[in-house]
Parts: structure tokens; C-alpha cells; sequence
């Protein structure tokens, strides 16, 4: 996946000049995961902008740049510090179109990756993508392999609006076929991973391999899950939720965030508001514990497993 | 007591008097800077009356008492340069040349307001004018200053960026990393303070530990140069040698204006001043009386001043007529411009 999103950014780089890289350890060192291996050599200095240590300015630099017609990428080296970036992201980049009346644009995308189960403890591990799908006039984009990686990549930067690109560190090694050509994945359409009958089980990024793991045990049981990857999760495709759960009548929804004021309580509420009539069952979630989050073994303890789905799909089949 | 700031001790007036008399700029530059100055002083009387008329709600920071900054720091740009300011904006607003009566509808949240009325006071814009607003989170607009002068640079086009703060940004982190970064990249920045001697009620006293702001250039490896900002020559003569600079390629220049807030920091602030008559003793250093002062000495009339006083006037006078008869945006449009 990490080849992918280089391949991406790569190929939009060249298409568009302006285009422009900030961060900290994205130049000869490649990005603090090697997502940028090779970038420095082949578009300079200029363009790939090695900097200080200062996630504010930077993010607050990127917005400059991008209100000046130059599309711009910043890179936070992981997720937990998009606190130092977010006024950067959430007061400024997201709302600056709206309050000047849509006199500028803010093509600025933010990447930044989930890095958990590394043992990494409670700075180095969080997944906080319900915070940013809070905040109106951001996109958040999460994919969960290369294919989608690259398509959603070139999206976002086509789209050029205030985008966070999450990844996930686990992810990057995965190795999936890639469209040759720079084809574009809409924004707001998720991914059927598996199709099923019985039960949908919605997710994404570091979950959705959990996830289909799960299935595929609960199918040697007889239970047919449909497995989405939402992919974006602003916009959320609450019509492509809706309609799978119409068609299964239960719903699992599944991430690696904790579970209060997550992601999975926004899908949940998003069925209940377009499908309730069909569901057959109360809607379940599968989450991280609410704790800060340890290192050692303990981690393994907070985090959900391909188990922990398993479980709750045969709950909501009771 | 804290006593008033030293630019204001005894003899500033004198001062002030030999600079202007020293200036090479024509007497015709300088009456446009004072009809300019009752502009912005009409603007913000207009602005606190509609205020409290009711005609908008939220509140507006009047930057009554720093006229002389807006002025004389625009005058120091070009046309094509840019500025980026805080909700204490309107005089860079009008410095940079917008029009008034969009300004004026902008306050009164009307669809004609420069911002279609989404702004309102806090979030003036006209990019097409290089004016790229004024930002309601303090020091926010700091680093993405730094960061529209480095597309400058990136693109060789030879303007500048001109960002304007209060004394109270240069506590925040924003602040700091972008000095740090700006120097680092040499971008082609102005960063002009305007030390008016109180973040909402916190006296810098309370707040700086040095005696002037723009000490704080020094550790980042930029020049820093502390003027009267309540006469626009020496802000004219400060910001134009760090445009200068800043398009010989030299990188960013701190521009410490120490100025005056006549007012409480915003229309709705209403706690209680740590030396209320302290704060009241700084209308001594009214920059348009001083101004005026200067002008008839360099040559100017009485009735020339009169004038172009009653010209600004008359300016407000329509602004304010056009932003009453505006409509407001209609409802329907409200979520408009989110993305583009």
C-alpha cells in the first residue's frame, strides 16, 4: 500500500507542477513509513520540503500554500499528533472557503498514519478518525489496501478540498493489484469486501482483514456476512450502508477506535435512520476498549479481534 | 503603576514631528494617508454604533486608536502584495484598498458583504484586491501567512506578504514556529505587530517579560525593529525596508508598532480593566490629532484637512446606507461554498 500511494502522488506530481510535499523526515529519508522513497530525488528540494519539527506551522504553511493555487501534502508522522496540526486542519483549512464566501480554495491534504498493536503505548497508537469526521468541511479518506489507496489518492488530491488521508502502518506492506492507469475512486461509495445474506459487518482500514477473516469462519457455520469497506468516511456512503443492511437486516460495525463517540456510532445511527424497518436484531459495535492504550501484551487486551466480530455476528443472529 | 509605554513618555510628540518634516514623501501621499485614517475611524464609529443599534450580532474589534498601522504599513506595499490580518482588521482592510460598502454589508452579514455576508466582521476577504483575510483564532493565520509567502517564492513573482498580529499572538506557538520556519526558508514575509498593550484585559506587562517585541526577532535570526505605531511615517518607513528586503530575497522582517486600543478588545467585552485610567490616558496619543498637527506644519489648510475628513465621512455615510438596503443571503445558500 505504501507503493501505491507514492505511485499516486508520484504520477500527480508530474501531471501537476504546483504540487507540494511538507513534513518532517520526507526527503532523502523518505517519510517516516517510506511512503516518499524517491520522491526528493526526482522533484527536488523545492517540491518535497523537508522541515522543522513544528506540526503547526507546517499544516498552517500547507493552508498558505494551498490558498495559493499550490495543492499541497502535509505529512504527520502519526495520527496522535494531528492534535498539534488540527487548528491548522479544523479551524482554518475546513471552514476558510466557507467564511470568505468561496473565494478561495483549499486543495491541502493531510496524510498521517494509524500505527497501533506496535506497542507503542498511548501517544503512538490511537485511530482518531471520529474526531476529524466532526468537523464539516473536511474529507476523511481510510483505506485498507492498495487498490483503494491509489485510486483514493488521486481522488482526494484531484478534489482539491481539505482532505485527512489516513493510513494505517499495518497496511503498507499489503500487496494487491493496482490500476495501471491514475484511475480516480469516487469519494463516498464503500467497497462490498464480501457479499453475504445473513448479517452486514461494516468497517474499514486496519479492520476490514479482522473482519473478513471473521466471515469466512462464521460462513463454515452457515452465516453469510456482507463485509464493507467504507473507504471514505467523509462522506459516508449511508446509502450503500442502508441498503446492505435492508438486505441482511443486522449490523455489526467494527474499528479499532474505542468504542464511545466512535465512528461506528455515526454507521449505526445512519442504519437505524435509513433501514430501521428491516433490522431483525440491535444494531452491535466492535471497538477498542475506552482506555488510554498500554504497551506490552496489555494492548492485545484493548484492541479488537477477527474473535470479538465472530462473536457479535452470532449475537446478532440469535 | 504601570506607567506608559516608553514611546509614549515625554517627547514622543517631538519626535514624531522631526520624522515626519525629515520624510521625502510629497504632502499629496500624506493627506491620502489622513483622509485614510478618517476612513478606518468612521468605519469602526459606524461599525460599534450598528453594533449596538442591533443591526448585526456576534461583536466587532474595533482597531480605533491604531489607524496610523494599516495606513502607513499599506501604503508600504504594493498592490500585488498580499495581507493576511486578525478580527482587528478592518483598517487593513480598507488600507488594502476593498470597498467600503462591502465591508460595511460584510459587518451586517448581507449577501453583498465582501465575505457573502459568511464572514462577517472576523472574515474579511477580497482575494482579487490581495487582501486574504482576516482570521478569528489568534496567530492562526501566522503560519499560513508564511506559507502564501513561500508560494511567492516558489513561484518568483516578486510579492510580498504582509501579516499582521497583536501583541498576543507573539505568546502563541504558532507564532514562534513560523519565525522559525520563515527565516529557515527565507520567505519573503513582513510580519507587523501591533503592540497595543492588551490581549482582551492582560496588560503585556503581565503577559511579556522584555520591553519590546521585537527582541523576540533576535534568537530566530531576523532582524526585529520597534517603531511609533501611532504615526504612519516611521510603520511606512519599517515596513518598506522589510518589503525591500523581503523581495531582495533576504527572507522575513518583525516590524514591532507599539499602538494604542482605545476601545475594550471586542464590542462585547465587558470585564473590568486592570488600570481603566491608565488605558484612558493612551487618547492622549490619538494618531489623527498628531497626524494633523504634523500636516498643517508641513503646509497643508485647515480647510484642505476638513475636507478630506468630511470625504471620509461621506464614504462611511454610503457605506452604511448600502448595507442597510442590501438583502441578507438567502437561506437556501447556506450550504453554499463548503467545497469546491
Amino acid at each position: 500500500m505504501a507503493e501505491a500511494i507514492n505511485e499516486a502522488i508520484r504520477h500527480e506530481m508530474r501531471r501537476d507542477p504546483n504540487i507540494i510535499l511538507l513534513g518532517q523526515d520526507i526527503g532523502a529519508y523518505g517519510g517516516t513509513f517510506g511512503v516518499y522513497k524517491g520522491l526528493l530525488d526526482e522533484f527536488g528540494p523545492e517540491r518535497v520540503r523537508d522541515g522543522p519539527l513544528c506540526e503547526a506551522a507546517t499544516a498552517g504553511f500547507g493552508v498558505g500554500l494551498a490558498i495559493s493555487g499550490m495543492p499541497t501534502l502535509v505529512e504527520i508522522e502519526f495520527m496522535d499528533f494531528m492534535t498539534l496540526a488540527s487548528d491548522a486542519m479544523c479551524n482554518q483549512a475546513a471552514k476558510m472557503r466557507y467564511f470568505f464566501g468561496g473565494q478561495v480554495r483549499v486543495p491541502m491534504i493531510i496524510r498521517t498514519p494509524i500505527v497501533n498493536r506496535l506497542g507503542l503505548g498511548a501517544q503512538h497508537s490511537q485511530s482518531l478518525e471520529a474526531w476529524l469526521m466532526h468537523v464539516p468541511g473536511l474529507r476523511v479518506i481510510i483505506p485498507s489496501n492498495a487498490f483503494d489507496a491509489k485510486g483514493l489518492m488521486i481522488a482526494a488530491i484531484r478534489d482539491g478540498n481539505p482532505t485527512v488521508f489516513i493510513e494505517h502502518v499495518r497496511l503498507y506492506p499489503n500487496k494487491a493489484p493496482v490500476e495501471e492507469a491514475d484511475e480516480p475512486i469516487p469519494l463516498g461509495k464503500l467497497r462490498v469486501s464480501r457479499e453475504g445474506k445473513d448479517a452486514t459487518i461494516a468497517t474499514y482500514s486496519g479492520m476490514v482483514k479482522p473482519c473478513l477473516d471473521a466471515a469466512a469462519n462464521l460462513a463454515r457455520e452457515g452465516i453469510e456476512c456482507e463485509v464493507l469497506d467504507l473507504r471514505t468516511l467523509a462522506p459516508l456512503d449511508c446509502e450503500g450502508i442502508c441498503a446492505s443492511v435492508r438486505k441482511t437486516g443486522r449490523l455489526v460495525v467494527a474499528h479499532e477506535s474505542v468504542k464511545t463517540a466512535g465512528a461506528g456510532a455515526e454507521i449505526a445511527q445512519t442504519a437505524m435512520e435509513g433501514a430501521f424497518d428491516y433490522l431483525q436484531a440491535p444494531i452491535l459495535r466492535v471497538a477498542s476498549k475506552d482506555l488510554p492504550i498500554p504497551t506490552g501484551k496489555l494492548q492485545d487486551v484493548v484492541f479488537p479481534s477477527a474473535v470479538d466480530v465472530e462473536e457479535a455476528v452470532r449475537k446478532v443472529m440469535e | 503603576m504601570k506607567s506608559l509605554p516608553a514611546a509614549w513618555q515625554a517627547g514622543a510628540l517631538s519626535a514624531v514631528k522631526n520624522i515626519i518634516m525629515k520624510t521625502e514623501l510629497d504632502l499629496n501621499t500624506l493627506l491620502y494617508w489622513y483622509e485614510q485614517m478618517w476612513t478606518i475611524r468612521y468605519f469602526e464609529d459606524n461599525a460599534i454604533g450598528s453594533f449596538r443599534k442591533g443591526l448585526f450580532t456576534g461583536s466587532t474589534h474595533p482597531c480605533i486608536g491604531q489607524e496610523a498601522i494599516a495606513v502607513g504599513a499599506g501604503a508600504a506595499l504594493r498592490e500585488t502584495d498580499q495581507v493576511l490580518a486578525t478580527y482587528r482588521g478592518h483598517g487593513h482592510a480598507i488600507a488594502k484598498k476593498l470597498d467600503v460598502k462591502r465591508l460595511m454589508a460584510e459587518l451586517l452579514c448581507k449577501e453583498t458583504g465582501c465575505s457573502g455576508g459568511r464572514g462577517g466582521s472576523m472574515h474579511l476577504c477580497d482575494v482579487s484586491k490581495g487582501f486574504w483575510g482576516t482570521n478569528a483564532v489568534v496567530a492562526a493565520h501566522i503560519p499560513i501567512a508564511g506559507g502564501v509567502a513561500l508560494s511567492n517564492k516558489l513561484k518568483k513573482n516578486g510579492r510580498v506578504t504582509a501579516v499582521f498580529f497583536g501583541d498576543g499572538s507573539t505568546c502563541e506557538g504558532a507564532f514562534f514556529e513560523t519565525l522559525n520556519m520563515a527565516v529557515l526558508w527565507k520567505v519573503p514575509l513582513v510580519l507587523v505587530c501591533e503592540n497595543n498593550g492588551f490581549a482582551i484585559s492582560v496588560p503585556t506587562h503581565m503577559a511579556i517579560p522584555i520591553e519590546n517585541i521585537a527582541q523576540r526577532a533576535q534568537g530566530f535570526g531576523l532582524p526585529g525593529v520597534t517603531v511609533d505605531g501611532n504615526d504612519p511615517v516611521p510603520v511606512y518607513n519599517a515596513v518598506s525596508e522589510a518589503a525591500d528586503r523581503a523581495r531582495r530575497g533576504e527572507g522575513p522582517t518583525l516590524v514591532e508598532c507599539k499602538t494604542t486600543r482605545w476601545e475594550r478588545h471586542s464590542a462585547i467585552s465587558a470585564g473590568k480593566y486592570e488600570n481603566e485610567e491608565e488605558a484612558m490616558k493612551w487618547k492622549k496619543v490619538d494618531p489623527i490629532p498628531r497626524f494633523t498637527k504634523a500636516l498643517l506644519e508641513k503646509g497643508a489648510t485647515e480647510f484642505q484637512l476638513k475636507e478630506l475628513q468630511e470625504r471620509a465621512k461621506k464614504v462611511n455615510d454610503e457605506a452604511m446606507e448600502f448595507a442597510l438596503k442590501s438583502e441578507y443571503p438567502k437561506p437556501e445558500t447556506v450550504g453554499d461554498f463548503v467545497f469546491a
